[in-house]
């Protein structure tokens, strides 16, 4: 092989790659198409998870979306939070609010103890499809079906089965909030809600729409809708509707006087510190009297440092 | 009866399985299998037994301790791979060759993309070509089955190559084995190829059990047949009569049982027989024009990578497509 | 022999029940009978707790066209108006009475003898058939009305009857047809008046001779009536499936029977439609078949609706320790039960009972790509691509892959050497399609009202002016 074979070799290559160089420059620059470059920079600062949680197909569109939007206020990555819409908001120019930090809440409480099994499923392990086709492996037809859509659907790897319980558990730390795990339940379980100072947080951990006695048949810690959380709650922040309480947690002053009122232990409360012991003599007349109750009732239910200052408008409501 | 089991319908099962289609294959693989043992002897079993160990060993050990995942060697698709594999082999391949085969067609064609059912391409083949690329000389030379002399020869295909290109007519080649030859396996050749009769039986087996449909074989071996049909005609000097190329260079063994097989072959009628004839003309455009005296392989493999499109484009005929 | 001309499949007919004859169950002590037992809007009920009822007697109200009146199934009062946990675990709606006697409501034609001349004009009989709540008794319950108002601009040209019964095990068609034909063919008679056709065919399986014999013997009597027995394939009671077998047309996708000229009406739903017809008598018992392996003694039954169906099962033998699934329906497309105490309603075709090895399903492997889910598929669908375009959630590509064809018939599933759930699949795939595509249509119809208002409003003011 001699020298000049070579030589040709590497020119005629140098050519075809300078020819193809040009081929492209050219039709890049005939075919640009504008793009706002302040999309490409929003988009910088998005997460890049492409997880929808915001509504948009993917970081893309939502940096679009974010571009064009005169108010940035409605629109919100969960999965950035504050911080990352603080950086879009810079390089928009525009003021964002903060939004409070929000976590995925399963609701419902029915573990394999609490809520026997009426039947096996052997179909496709997907709740999606269990759902379609029956109200579930046990008596009650609103709970959990256990087959994790709301674990699939997890792009932060977030929430998971727990196998004791037959239920999903939700990992406050990895959680970001998309709401995937919302839409992916069949049965409407999850919720997002406030994150909650240091993660305290209080739900009503059940959603059967039953009357009383048919949800407590068929699970022994479901809501029955007695509305004892209701009338014990200072603030008005717990509506009974469809014989199940929920908890508003933006009026909830994070008392928890309705997780001691619950019969059923419906109600959770998580990331508190312990209560002081309950004293047994006042539980009683709280559940037959509570009208005439509130006076002796502030004092022992007050000492969690949260329920504190929301002591006099206790009282106030009470009246 | 304390619980009832609940299920979306439909509630009752054909009792049909991976296994037992696997199995319909081994089944269908034995009339080849035993003519090789009667052609070749004990060297043609001890390769069949170690490619199908070392596939089905490879495929457990890689799902066990690379994917760690739950092991499928149960279903028996290991072992078609490993027999197929066997049977694109000369019997006198040095035995640590086989097993490199074996690795590149479970570890590279088959479990890299998923295992079962995701491989792209038929994974006996991609080993066997691997093979062929990487040692010429072994995957070429092989013994003359037979019962006197177990030297060396050329296989049908690789005379009629030779001949060609020096020159001479189809007629003047010597040697060329005769119809009743070829069916009857008194040629040279890979282990399973040389007895066509065999594979015609394991193709009807395979069609009795339901295994596979008519369509991919037949479109093959008759878009062969008319393609070589018409270069014969236009010049039977230069090429060979289209009998002689259907029953040569493992062209049976791949219509039949490699081109069938499930996962890289397209999923409708009409997707099958495009295909089909794809590697039939393909394999006598290389036969004919191409460096390698054989393209069955290389045929397979590149429809294999056609498939997803045939798939893409030829649907089923759905139902009131016909007006009235 | 005649049969559908894309896919099928052959699974074993098991057809236990078919040499045992129609037993009348005895009435049960108290019934529930559903609101809801057709496809359509559930009825609305008319009477009160505490009132004292007559068997035949209205008892809920048709809400709208595409739904059915409920008669009182037996006679008695009025229990209970309330929710009752029905065979998927859902509460539902329904009338419980306790059962006095059984006293019949008057002008209702309770002897067995038959009436052969039709003395009512079609629109007479389409009028009876509503108000005796007569819908689809094949398994489907589409109200049977609606089928038999010819749309304008429409013609039948051919009445089709389904007389298939396909399904594996069941055989409540198959006893109906060898002892109650002479009705049938009356019945079938009745409906050629209603839709004023001079051709109707009666689709049997192969695996029925007797009554295929039966019928064949008896139409020598009635004029145009053709029995045409058919080769031995599931599903050809599909409707499609049946008039392709028929009369060798197809229903183009999105398209309705009656699109190709063809009527298609189950065998059950004649008689219930001769015995409206005839003898006045409102939809309020059928046949149902009790079979499955496990059964000592698999039978068909004459019940009331609303009977549990625990009743029917303890008839047989009682429930054995070894069942494990109780299937409202036939194993392909019946549905399987929570619990067994559920009514009996119109569209309760068979009780399928499976033991703990037939219930239980393989574990689902890899797709092998084998496309014999391809090859069977009755409407010409790809179901492989179908699940795994469900499983993905790629909505719009299910649309273009036309899974609203769909006929959810199990072949795909029954077929799979992999065992995998393609219809489970499927079957959410087209939910969700089906959904959005109703949502498509209700956002159009919305948006034509408004411009349809608009332009109204527009006229007005261009008059006021």
């Amino acid at each position: 092989m001699d020298v000049q074979f070579i030589l040709i070799t590497v020119c005629a290559l140098a050519a075809t790659g300078l020819i193809a160089a040009l081929i492209l420059y050219f039709v890049s620059q005939k075919f640009k198409v504008y793009e706002d470059p302040r999309i490409g920079q929003v988009e910088g600062v998005l997460p890049g998870a492409n997880c929808g949680g915001c509504g948009f197909p993917g970081c893309h569109g939502m940096a679009e979306a974010l571009v064009k939007a005169e108010d940035l206020s409605k629109l919100m990555c969960p999965v950035g939070g504050a911080d990352c819409m603080s950086k879009v908001a810079a390089i928009l120019g525009k003021e964002v609010t903060a939004a409070a930090p929000k976590v995925a809440v399963v609701r419902c409480n029915g573990n394999c103890a609490a809520r026997p099994k009426t039947a096996n499923y052997d179909g496709a392990r997907s709740c999606a499809i269990a759902a379609a086709h029956f109200a579930g492996e046990t008596a009650c037809s609103y709970g959990c079906l256990g087959c994790g859509d709301c674990v699939a659907a997890c792009k932060f790897d977030a929430i998971k089965m727990n196998p004791e319980t037959g239920l999903p558990e939700v990992d406050d730390e990895k959680c970001v909030a998309c709401g995937a795990c919302v839409k992916a339940c069949p049965k409407n379980i999850i919720e997002l809600r406030n994150k909650g100072v240091k993660n305290r947080r209080i739900w009503v951990s059940c959603v059967n729409k039953d009357k009383g006695a048919v949800a407590m048949k068929a699970c022994k810690s479901a809501c029955i809708g007695c509305g004892k959380c209701a009338k014990e709650c200072p603030f008005g922040a717990i509506t009974v509707e469809n014989n199940v309480a929920y908890i508003d947690y933006t009026k909830c002053k994070m008392c928890r006087k309705c997780v001691a009122a619950c019969p059923t232990k419906a109600i959770h409360a998580i990331n508190f510190p312990p209560l002081p012991a309950p004293k047994p003599a006042e539980q009683k007349p709280a559940d037959a009297a509570p009208a005439g109750q509130t006076p002796l009732e502030n004092k022992p239910a007050a000492p969690a440092a949260d329920a504190q200052p929301t002591k006099p408008q206790d009282t106030k409501a009470a009246e | 009866m304390e619980k009832l089991t609940i299920s979306p319908s439909p509630h009752v099962h054909s009792g049909d399985s991976v296994r037992r289609n696997m199995l319909g294959v081994c089944l269908a693989l034995v009339p080849a299998l035993v003519a090789a043992l009667w052609f070749f002897g004990v060297d043609a079993l001890v390769v069949i037994l170690t490619s199908i160990a070392a596939c089905v060993g490879f495929e457990y050990l890689i799902q066990k301790f690379i994917l760690k995942v739950q092991p499928t060697i149960t279903d028996g698709s290991a072992i078609v791979t490993g027999l197929i594999l066997a049977f694109n082999l000369p019997s006198n391949l040095p035995l640590w060759i086989v097993v490199l085969g074996a690795l590149f067609a479970i570890g590279v064609c088959k479990l890299t993309f998923g295992g079962l059912g995701q491989n792209i391409v038929n994974p006996a083949i991609g080993g066997r070509v691997f093979l062929l690329m990487s040692f010429p000389a072994q995957m070429t030379s092989w013994p003359k089955p037979s019962v006197v002399d177990a030297y060396t020869g050329a296989t049908p295909l690789g005379l009629l190559k030779e001949g060609v290109k020096s020159g001479k007519s189809v007629s003047e080649i010597i040697d060329l084995p005769s119809t009743s030859d070829l069916l009857l396996g008194f040629c040279g050749g890979s282990l399973g190829e040389v007895m066509a009769l065999c594979l015609i039986a394991g193709f009807i087996v395979m069609l009795i059990m339901k295994v596979i449909t008519w369509h991919i074989p037949v479109a093959v071996i008759g878009s062969m047949f008319l393609f070589e049909g018409i270069f014969y005609l236009a010049n039977p000097d230069r090429f060979a009569d289209p009998v002689f190329t259907i029953l040569t260079g493992g062209a049976l063994l791949g219509a039949i049982f490699m081109a069938t097989d499930y996962v890289t072959s397209p999923m409708t009628p009409l997707g099958m027989i495009i295909y089909g004839c794809g590697i039939g003309i393909l394999t006598v455009l290389i036969r004919n024009f191409g460096a390698y005296p054989e393209g069955m392989s290389f045929a397979i493999l590149l429809m294999n990578l056609v498939t997803p499109v045939i798939n893409r484009y030829c649907k089923p005929k759905r139902f009131g497509e016909v007006v009235k | 022999m005649k049969t559908f001309r894309i896919g099928g499949i052959h699974p074993h007919d098991e057809k236990l029940s078919a040499g045992s004859s129609i037993k009348v169950l005895p009435i049960p002590k108290e019934v529930k009978v559903p609101v809801s037992q057709h496809i359509g809007a559930p009825a609305t009920p008319i009477v009160k707790v505490g009132d004292v009822v007559k068997t035949g007697q209205l008892i809920a109200q048709a809400t709208g066209f595409v739904s059915a009146n409920i008669h009182s199934p037996v006679s008695g009062t009025v229990k209970k108006i309330e929710d009752f946990v029905d065979g998927n675990g859902y509460r539902k709606p329904a009338i419980i009475i306790t059962v006095q006697g059984d006293e019949w409501a008057e002008g209702i034609d309770t002897t067995t003898a038959i009436r052969r001349e039709i003395t009512l004009e079609p629109a007479e009989i389409i009028k009876k058939v509503q108000e005796m709540g007569i819908v689809g008794m094949g398994g489907a319950t589409f109200p049977a009305h609606v089928k038999l108002s010819v749309p304008p601009g429409k013609k039948c040209e051919a009445l089709i009857i389904n007389g298939v019964e396909c399904e594996p095990y069941l055989t409540s068609d198959h006893r109906l047809m060898l002892e109650k034909g002479q009705e049938v063919m009356i019945g079938v008679k009745i409906l050629m008046k209603a839709l004023g056709v001079g051709k109707a065919y009666i689709g049997i399986e192969n695996n029925k001779k007797d009554a295929i014999e039966n019928l064949q013997r008896l139409s020598t009597n009635f004029e145009g009536i053709e029995v045409v027995p058919l080769k031995l394939k599931y599903p050809q009671g599909g409707e499609k499936q049946l008039i392709d077998a028929c009369i060798r047309r197809q229903v183009p996708s999105g398209k309705l029977p009656i699109d190709v000229g063809a009527v298609v009406q189950n065998v059950g739903t004649v008689y219930a439609i001769y015995e409206a017809v005839q003898k006045n008598k409102p939809l309020i018992e059928r046949i149902v078949c009790v079979t499955g392996k496990p059964l000592r003694e698999p039978s068909n039954f004459l019940v009331r609706i609303g009977t549990p169906v625990k009743e029917l099962l303890d008839a047989t033998g009682g429930l054995p320790e070894t069942a494990a699934k109780v299937i409202g329906g036939g194993p392909m497309m019946g549905r399987a039960m929570v619990h067994t105490d559920v009514p009996v309603v119109k569209g309760t075709s068979g009780i399928t009972v499976m033991d703990e090895k037939d219930a239980k399903r393989q574990p689902m492997q890899n797709c092998i790509r084998c496309a014999k889910c391809v090859s069977v598929c009755p409407m010409g669908l790809e179901p492989y691509l179908l699940s795994k375009l469900s499983m993905l959630n790629r909505l719009e590509d299910l649309r273009a892959e036309n899974v609203m064809d769909c006929i959810e018939c199990g072949s795909c599933s029954f077929t799979c050497p992999s065992s995998r759930p393609l219809l489970d699949y499927i079957r959410l795939g087209k939910g969700r399609v089906g959904a959005q595509l109703r949502a498509e249509a209700a956002a159009k119809k919305a948006a034509a009202e408004a411009e349809k208002a608009k332009a109204e409003a527009e006229k007005k003011e261009t008059a006021n002016a």
